[in-house]
């Protein structure tokens, strides 16, 4: 097993919470370089209000933003809940399929694990595991990197699709066969195989060629929670906490030093107006889209802001064609760099055009629904149509500049967050792994720590503008409060729950 | 039974606040993440207040001790969670005139207060009964050995209680702030030292929980009103919204 899986969620690593940089017109971008274009340049009064911010601690939330618009609350929501949906699975299999709690067999990147209670030994023992599986991550980021850098995409996808056929069959298998075990259901291999192959099969499919957005996300979802398990049951005890620890240090090294494979990546996929491989990556909002400009500059913004839009006929009927516009003009200039790339790019932009008719066609259903809805309801209702008119208003002005040179900043600021697979699987895994000691008050706190950290990074996330690691301060927080709050808080809130003292 | 027993004490001390989260809290995200940062405001108040605990070593067994420190620290960090907000009062300002849902956070300083009592509330009643709840699930029941059998349903009731007196104990003690009257602020101080030391009885063999349970709903419903007061309310509000529910609505501003 060990190997693919491995390197999945070493890759998966990458980029966590990439900012998207993007200067306003992608022309610009492929001039100049990653660094450049943290464009603050633009914003005379985003400085002082930076460094402000910076200097400001636990109130994330508002700070991040006080910088522009660009990582609004609603950002931070939308990688709160799959975060929160993924430690959820994973907290809760852990706590109800003992299967993933006993331990039998170790990965063979860590060879030791001998039973003692001997500290120095388990201290040793668990560095050196750490130490092995730390190269290991470390020598397959790099592979991974210079295979991105010479163009072998044809080798990482076929590496990724690998390992995401392992995950989403084998992985899945084992975990349903032990869900249906804990649960006491029978099962014939039947129904078992025709379950698997439909889901299994619906997922390389979404994760790899096209499906809805949801779909695709609940599908990654899965994916990181399934991993993060694997890594639950077959880590030693103490090997995690020094796992999680070392790869927080790798992960702010490979992100935020020059020549760091991390940042390598992500830049020289900047410069090549290339999006991730969206299996390494969740997104908040599109996943697919392989060039910054490519596509709907409103797509994602009509995700949000759906239940709005749909009150009105007006505003939308201008963005089909800007959409359109913005398409070919990046067709046209997205086309001559891609090299192996091409047909998976344009595909991509077929398909988020896709999406978007059928999101078209659906609004135009719903409109006429949502119209009678405005007219019968109270006053306050029509209220907030009013001002959804004027949010469109606004929308819709912004694509109507000339398209080729002003592909919009909107549709970056709306591209949302994204995170990479790997901290979703290591947050999981320290949830999990706290969970699994059967405290729920340590699950809790690291739940709040890991959450309260996240929000941090993207504080950061906004006043920096660059791709920042995600795990660092993430699994600091959780790492503190998880010791804490086992050799502390535990017994403090146990006595006084056990003796009903509320306080 | 003890599933039902179970889901019968989750909804008691949660449903009442699941159902504020979800109609008052979850539709804006700016108010989701103040709450997510108050209730780490609590749960480091909670380590502070553990650390003391742990320290002292000769007053580990006399939970008063605890008990007093831990209600002055959760005070002293809703102080600072409220120093703090006051800080970004500027950022939210302008975060919140952004987004539709986010106006009458930034608007009305009290949903600001009772956004974050309610994450106090809410990571205070969890912390002290979801172990109670995962033991109450499993196999076994209470009350075997003489113990009282209403242990869990008094447990659930308390939470509950808790959660709201944190929800309303914000409301009074930010405007209490803002006002620089300490009256209020020495209510709020005062009353969740009444009513947490006042659980110290149910350590009692025969625990008294009619003197424990009933004195917590009254301060909660003292404090109930006080917040409403507070936040601007008053009878004719009342009688102006029962009225309302059985006339016919006709265009209502609210």
């Amino acid at each position: 097993m060990s190997d693919e899986e491995d390197s999945f969620d070493e890759r998966s690593k990458l980029m966590s919470t990439q900012t998207e940089v993007l200067p306003r017109d992608a022309a610009r971008l492929r001039s100049s370089s990653v660094q450049d274009h943290a464009d603050t340049t633009d914003r005379p009064t985003s400085g002082e209000a930076e460094r402000r911010a910076a200097r400001r601690t636990e109130d994330s939330d508002t700070e991040e933003e006080e910088e522009t618009l660009k990582y609004g609350a609603k950002h931070v929501i939308m990688v709160f809940v799959p975060v929160t949906i993924c430690m959820l699975v994973v907290v809760v299999t852990v706590s109800s399929v003992t299967y993933y709690t006993t331990p039998q067999g170790y990965l063979i990147y860590t060879p030791f694990h001998d039973d003692t209670d001997d500290e120095g030994t388990l201290v040793w023992q668990s560095f050196a595991n750490a130490f092995i599986l730390l190269g290991v991550v470390v020598v397959l980021t790099v592979f991974l990197v210079v295979l991105y850098k010479y163009r072998c995409y044809k080798f990482i996808h076929g590496w990724l699709i690998f390992s995401s056929l392992l995950l989403l069959f084998f992985f899945a298998y084992i975990y349903l066969g032990e869900l249906l075990r804990a649960c006491n259901v029978p099962m014939d291999y039947l129904t078992l195989a025709i379950c698997l192959w439909n889901f299994g099969v619906m997922g390389m499919v979404c994760i790899h060629w096209k499906g809805p957005l949801r779909l695709q996300q609940a599908y990654l979802i899965v994916v990181c929670a399934l991993t993060a398990l694997t890594f639950i049951k077959y880590l030693p005890e103490w090997t995690v906490w020094t796992v999680l620890g070392m790869l927080s240090i790798w992960d702010l090294v490979a992100v935020l030093c020059p020549k760091g494979p991390l940042r390598i990546l992500v830049e020289t996929a900047h410069e090549r107006n290339e999006s991730l491989f969206p299996a390494l990556i969740y997104s908040s909002t599109m996943a697919w889209t392989t060039t910054m400009a490519d596509s709907n500059p409103d797509d994602s913004k009509k995700k949000k802001k759906k239940k709005k839009k749909t009150k009105t006929n007006s505003g939308d009927s201008t963005t089909p064609l800007e959409q359109n516009s913005a398409n070919g003009s990046n067709a046209t200039f997205g086309d001559d760099d891609e090299g192996g790339f091409t047909n998976w790019s344009n595909e991509s932009q077929e398909r988020s055009q896709e999406r978007n008719n059928q999101y078209l066609n659906w609004q135009n259903q719903q409109t006429s629904d949502d119209h009678r809805r405005t007219e019968s309801s109270v006053s306050t209702e029509s209220q907030r149509a009013r001002t959804a008119v004027a949010n469109i208003g606004q929308n819709s002005e912004r694509p109507a500049r000339p398209a080729a040179q002003q592909p919009s900043e909107e549709e970056e600021e709306e591209r949302g967050v994204k995170l990479g697979l790997g901290d979703f699987i290591f947050y999981s895994i320290l949830v999990g792994k706290a969970s699994s000691y059967g405290d729920w008050n340590t699950t809790l706190a690291c739940f709040v720590a890991i959450l309260i950290g996240l929000s941090f990074t993207l504080i950061l996330l906004a006043v920096f503008k660059k791709a920042l690691p995600a795990l660092p301060i993430s699994i600091l927080f959780g790492i503190v409060f998880y010791f804490t709050t086992r050799l502390l808080v535990k017994p403090f809130a146990d006595s006084l729950s056990g003796a009903q003292v509320y306080i | 039974m003890a599933l039902m027993e179970f889901f019968g004490c989750t909804f008691i001390a949660f449903g009442p606040p699941l159902a504020l989260f979800l109609f008052t809290i979850a539709r804006d995200p700016l108010r989701v993440i103040i709450m997510m940062a108050s209730s780490f405001f609590w749960l480091l108040s909670l380590l502070v207040s553990s650390l003391l605990w742990f320290a002292v070593v000769p007053l580990r067994q006399q939970l008063a001790f605890g008990v007093v420190f831990s209600v002055l620290f959760q005070e002293l960090f809703r102080f600072l969670f409220y120093k703090l907000l006051c800080k970004a009062d500027e950022g939210l300002k302008k975060v919140g005139e952004q987004e539709e849902e986010s106006l009458s956070l930034v608007r009305n300083k009290h949903v600001l207060a009772y956004v974050s009592g309610l994450g106090f509330g809410v990571i205070s009643g969890a912390f002290s009964l979801v172990n109670v709840l995962a033991d109450m699930s499993g196999p076994g029941t209470i009350g075997l050995n003489g113990e009282s059998e209403y242990f869990f349903i008094t447990s659930a009731f308390l939470t509950l209680a808790f959660i709201f007196l944190h929800t309303f104990w914000g409301v009074v003690f930010y405007a209490a702030c803002d006002k620089k009257s300490y009256v209020g602020i020495a209510v709020v101080i005062l009353s969740h030292m009444l009513v947490s030391c006042l659980t110290l009885l149910n350590q009692m063999d025969n625990p008294p929980y009619a003197g424990t349970v009933i004195p917590a709903y009254i301060v909660l419903l003292a404090m109930g009103m006080w917040a409403y007061y507070t936040a601007g309310g008053s009878l004719k509000n009342i009688k102006a919204f029962f009225g309302s529910l059985w006339r016919k609505p006709e265009g209502y501003n609210l």
